[in-house]
């Protein structure tokens, strides 16, 4: 294993990552794909290491697939809810993170409701952070997934054209994946109503539709957004009638993209919103549940690379 | 050549698109016309040919009315379809567009639908509609502008509310931009205009009525244009009437954003002193303005700042007007004066008469984005006869609207409707 491949401490955004951080992460992640198939999954590689789940907000998926990683590869893991203790306590996010590192953790898994709060958090630790989601800015993990799902099928990410569509605004998602897709040279769009798209977002290398038609022709991949129902009702779109008349993915838009088409959302679903049952379920099109399944692969590689670059932890002053 | 023919001879031939303004014929073949010419000679027509002498008259492209209130549904004793299509034929209007301040409002589908099927059956005028802006016209969640543009919604405002609320403001425009849709503002900021009734200043101090600032309508025309330059979507601003919201748009326009603007003819035939000794029928929203903005209102129609001219008829039945000041409604009827008002501004020199139709015909329809108000082979055949020069005086009583409330009643004008036409059928023809 080279372990000079990917030279960053922690796992904060895909921003800052280059083309060779990348593809390392996901051929170690290849490598766990078929190890999570086998009836022997646990390894032990972490052993005697501590994996903190910080998150201060609600998460279902994507706590539990840092928590099958950290335990498929050896490594004690707790779960913390954060949202529900200290902060309500009214603790602040750096004394949480003095109290936890005094804990001595390995990795800390952080999801955050506040876009940068991870990085403030993995300034005050001496552990490895890895970001699971902070605020509208990043979720890097997701994005590994992602473009690990898409190798897999497609053999590599370069000269690939993919429709991120939806709820850009407000999705760590999208820019993590706009980050990392541009990375690995594929061709990015972007295609949501204008008032669901973050100002100059063409900037982060991205073609701006604003039809579904127009931004899904001839497209490889349509990777589709989650929009929030709280913020359905209001001000962004009028109700979700429209937004799945213009914006939602049914067949009849589906056929602008190239027959090979593939689709893929990261959960969880809103049926008949942004999508339609029927195309979410298409087992021939849909790699909605290969995400998942990609997913504790990338977190064991991710886990497996922070800890390799972890020493024994010093005293706490 | 097929179908219903018409031969519309010996016309004045006025149309503003192409600059025509000559004495020539004109041939209507079923709902649309034919050609236009010099001299068309009749023969090849067949017998069955219908030949109108049209007496050396304008013949002009109907008038394309963008800002109507026809009160149905809800409020059919005040106005309805019916009656503002008879008050529109009569008008020489040939199109016209109705605000959705209705009872339930124009922000669903099913309205729009309701609207275009009373249309059709009334079949005089065509008859469109805006849709709102907001749920309800209430100034916080966005209709359904996509499907709402779809079944026929020409544009979006909230009727005679201003969308207030800044960010809600931004939202609409840049919603609508998604689907290139068009965004019509009442300028009036309500926080400043709130509980007034006429415009501010001497008038009002020795009426004792409270004053709306003509600054209320240059401070909302403003933040929508910053608002415009962040979103870009096509933006319109509804009977302007102060001299500080003309330059705002005409500085817009210099700098190339997507703005334009309609006036009303009670903004350049009156001022403020109409509303002296209580008179509510002159009592509007925006208020009548002093003389200095009346004049730059004539200045900004004259150097193309105002694009267009709407009558922004706002019916109202007796009950609504016969009260004192305070409690009396806002607005007036303006389908029946729309032309000879409008025709004021050619006879005291300010604009030729083409350009005064300009304003009234393809200068809305471009807004729009209608393929009417043009006089071209293949246009709908929707015309006006009218006399520029015939005198006359405003008899209110004499409208077709059910609405009487105009402050116009017994006014001296010059110019006179003498028969519309939509789709080839002449729907409005003056008694001998």
């Amino acid at each position: 294993m080279d372990s000079h491949a990917y030279r960053h401490r922690h796992l904060l955004g895909i921003e800052g990552l280059t083309r060779e951080d990348i593809t390392y992460v996901l051929d170690r992640a290849d490598t766990y794909v078929e190890m999570n198939r086998q009836a022997e999954k646990k390894r032990s590689l972490l052993r005697g290491r501590t994996l903190i789940n910080c998150f201060f907000e609600n998460s279902t998926r994507t706590r539990t697939s840092f928590e099958v990683a950290g335990k498929r590869l050896g490594a004690d893991v707790i779960n913390m809810a954060v949202a529900v203790s200290s902060m309500r306590k009214g603790e602040t996010l750096i004394d949480t993170a003095m109290t936890l590192n005094a804990m001595h953790p390995d990795v800390l898994v952080v999801r955050h409701p506040e876009s940068g709060a991870v990085q403030l958090l993995s300034e005050k630790v001496d552990c490895a952070v890895i970001n699971a989601g902070d605020g509208s800015h990043e979720h890097p993990t997701q994005a590994l997934l992602d473009a690990l799902t898409i190798r897999r099928r497609k053999g590599q990410l370069g000269g690939l054209t993919v429709a991120i569509c939806g709820d850009v605004l407000h999705s760590r998602v999208a820019r993590s994946n706009i980050a990392l897709l541009n990375a690995m040279g594929a061709r990015v769009r972007v295609v949501a109503p204008r008032t669901l798209l973050p100002a100059e977002v063409e900037h982060l290398g991205v073609e701006v539709f604003h039809d579904m038609a127009a931004g899904l022709a001839d497209v490889d991949i349509v990777m589709m957004l989650r929009l929030q129902s709280e913020r359905m009702h209001g001000s962004f779109v009028p109700s979700t009638r429209e937004y799945f008349h213009f914006f939602g993915l049914d067949e009849d838009k589906l056929k602008a993209a190239k027959p090979d088409a593939l689709i893929m959302h990261p959960g969880p679903m809103n049926r008949g919103v942004e999508i339609s049952s029927t195309v979410a379920d298409d087992i021939d099109r849909s790699l909605i549940r290969e995400q998942v399944e990609m997913g504790v692969a990338v977190r064991m590689a991710c886990l497996e690379i922070m800890a390799g670059t972890l020493g024994n932890n010093p005293p706490i002053k | 050549m097929s179908g219903l023919r018409r031969l519309f001879r010996n016309a004045r031939l006025i149309d503003p698109e192409s600059g025509r303004d000559s004495i020539g014929d004109l041939i209507v073949v079923d709902d649309r016309i034919a050609a236009i010419g010099a001299k068309i000679s009749g023969e090849g027509l067949g017998a069955d040919v219908e030949i109108i002498d049209v007496g050396g008259l304008c013949l002009a492209p109907g008038l394309v009315d963008m800002r109507v209130q026809l009160r149905e549904p809800g409020s059919e004793h005040i106005e309805s379809i019916e009656s503002g299509s008879r008050a529109a034929a009569a008008g020489g209007v040939t199109t016209m567009v109705a605000l959705p301040n209705t009872e339930p409002p124009v922000d669903d589908v099913s309205v729009v639908e309701f609207l275009a099927r009373r249309a059709r059956e009334v079949k005089l005028a065509k008859v469109h509609t805006y849709a709102a802006a907001t749920k309800g016209m209430e100034g916080k969640e966005l209709t359904e502008i996509g499907l709402l543009a779809a079944n026929g919604a020409l544009g979006f405002t909230d009727g005679v509310k201003a969308i207030a609320d800044a960010l809600v403001m931004r939202r609409v425009l840049a919603y609508a931009r998604t689907f290139d849709q068009l965004v019509i503002q009442h300028p009036e900021e309500p926080s400043l205009g709130g509980a007034g009734e006429v415009n501010e200043g001497e008038v009002a101090t020795r009426l004792g009525l409270a004053g709306i600032t003509p600054a209320a309508e240059v401070i909302m025309v403003e933040r929508d244009l910053r608002l415009v330059a962040v979103t870009g979507a096509r933006y319109h601003v509804a009977h302007v009437s102060t001299a500080a919201a003309i330059d705002a748009i005409r500085r817009a326009k210099a700098d190339g954003l997507p703005v334009t603007c309609d006036t009303a003819p009670p903004y350049f035939a009156l001022n403020e002193t109409a509303v002296g000794d209580y008179r509510t029928f002159a009592k509007l929203s925006p208020p009548l303005r002093g003389e200095s903005d009346r004049q730059a209102v004539v200045a900004g129609l004259a150097d193309g700042t105002i694009d267009a001219i709407a009558s922004d008829h706002s019916p109202w039945d007796q009950d609504s007007k016969r009260l004192p000041f305070s409690s009396a409604s806002y607005g007036i009827v303006g389908l029946e004066t729309l032309l000879p008002l409008s025709l004021e501004l050619h006879h005291n020199l300010h604009l030729s008469l083409i350009d005064v139709l300009r304003k009234l015909t393809i200068a809305p329809a471009r807004i729009l984005g209608l393929g009417v108000g043009r006089l071209t082979p293949g246009a709908p055949a929707d015309l006006v006869i009218f006399d520029p020069a015939a005198k006359g005086r405003i008899h209110t009583d004499e409208f077709r609207s059910k609405s009487k409330n105009a402050p116009f009643d017994g006014r001296p004008v010059q110019g006179r409707v003498e028969r519309t036409v939509v789709d080839g059928r002449t729907i409005f023809e003056r008694a001998a």
